[in-house]
């Protein structure tokens, strides 16, 4: 079958590749262009491992076409630091120990980039909610919850 | 496997090329790239429609229309359809409203398909480019459906005369035990005049309790008025047995739950 041409921007940066029909966008993600940070966990869309920001919104890799992702504005969490610089989000994960085995951990992080985009000083209601498509196997959750907070919280006095 | 995409701009084009052994249509992915990546060998091509007449909504004199590849993120989020916003939202977690569409949870098997109830409560119209079906025959047939599903509509119902309930054992988002949404009018003293009560989980497909619906006609909302609609709250269903919950589990508590939901 003849591969079809995509383009798109991964964080910041114009990919292009050719993929074969109906490969999934974490497919393409992880073994075309080489970042691995979306974990393939299910592939049925239950477990959230491969979430990604297409578009400001959140969306699962695993259950996108890369061909469907042409000119879209695709967000990883392999894009998130700055020279260097862990985001606040990925410094309060390894802060408040919100990490364990990490196979869940790039999804979580792109799930509570996209709340504290919308929602800078989320309850903690909001975060549940937020996460509640992804799963972990280690935490409990209660360290991943508590670190959305302190980084929404290192956010808001770096604004102020 | 690979699996040829087909992507076509309007939806008379598309429904041609959905006519081709092994093809199905693609909305949101939730359902067909899963199927997929499960290695069902019936999936062989994919089409899908850009046309802008798919991702609409409307609501005008009442009534609200909603194409097929509006998300359930996109219904949550609408100011005009506050009424049934609690229903679009307890399907998946945020990236799967992002995801899935009205259209492919029509035909979401049980477990899934909490929204379908939601539209079978409110005696949805479904439109293809073949012409409308009440969504109760819709559903009966839908097996058999090749036509694209363009959009559902119906009367909007005003937040106090519609209630929806999913029941799942992890919190806030899981997969449902069961789902129930009725739509009641009630005259001024209270007594029921209306009732259009669906649910999920309690068959293969989204169905009316038609026997707890005649029970509560002409009945207040309270323990005694409601006795009669939880005694016949099963009639009818064959409830599935999943990993979530037995058959008989269901057939256990969907009164409990149906009672809770009327009471409230």
């Amino acid at each position: 079958m003849a591969k079809v041409p995509v383009q798109f921007t991964l964080n910041g940066s114009e990919k292009a590749e050719f993929v074969e029909g109906g490969t999934t966008l974490l497919h393409a993600l992880r073994d075309k262009i080489g970042d691995t940070s979306p974990k393939g966990g299910c592939h049925q869309g239950t477990c959230g491992a491969c979430s990604v920001i297409i578009d400001g919104e959140l969306k699962l890799s695993c259950l996108t076409l890369a061909e469907t992702c042409g000119g879209t504005d695709i967000r990883t969490t392999s894009g998130l630091a700055e020279a260097g610089v862990l985001h606040p989000l990925q410094r309060a994960f390894l802060d408040a120990f919100a990490t364990q085995c990490g196979f869940c951990t790039p999804g979580m992080i792109m799930a509570a980039k996209v709340l504290l985009d919308h929602t800078p000083n989320p309850s903690r209601d909001e975060v549940v909610e937020a996460l509640s498509g992804n799963i972990c196997r280690c935490t409990g959750y209660e360290p991943i919850i508590q670190a959305v907070l302190t980084a929404a919280r290192a956010n808001s006095q770096n604004a102020a | 496997m690979a699996l040829a995409l087909q992507t076509f701009p309007t939806v008379r084009d598309a429904n041609a090329a959905l006519k081709a052994a092994g093809t199905r249509y693609l909305g949101g992915g939730t359902l067909v790239v899963r199927a997929a990546n499960e290695g069902d060998v019936l999936v062989s091509s994919l089409v899908r429609s850009t046309d802008p007449a798919l991702s609409g909504i409307a609501v005008a004199d009442g009534r609200a229309r909603i194409g097929a590849s509006v998300t359930m993120a996109a219904i949550a989020r609408h100011p005009e359809l506050g009424a049934i916003a609690k229903a679009a939202r307890a399907v998946g977690g945020p990236a799967i409203r992002n995801m899935a569409t009205v259209g492919g949870n029509l035909f979401a098997p049980a477990p899934y398909g909490d929204f379908a109830v939601t539209l079978l409560a409110l005696d949805a119209t479904v439109s293809t480019d073949d012409g409308e079906l009440p969504i109760g025959d819709f559903l009966a047939k839908r097996d058999d459906n090749h036509a694209i599903v363009t959009s559902v509509s119906f009367a909007l119902p005003k937040a106090e005369s519609f209630r929806f309930l999913k029941v799942s054992r992890v919190k806030p988002k899981g997969v449902s035990v069961l789902s129930i949404a009725a739509a009641l009018e009630q005259a001024g003293d209270g007594a029921v005049s209306s009732a259009r009560i669906a649910l999920g989980c309690m068959a293969d497909r989204p169905m009316r309790a038609r026997a707890a619906e005649k029970a509560l006609i002409g009945k207040r909302l309270d323990r005694d008025g409601i006795a009669a609609a939880l005694a016949a709250a099963g009639e009818g269903t064959s409830p599935i047995t999943d990993p979530i919950a037995s058959a008989w589990y269901r057939a256990e508590v969907l009164p409990v739950h149906l009672g809770r939901l009327l009471l409230t």
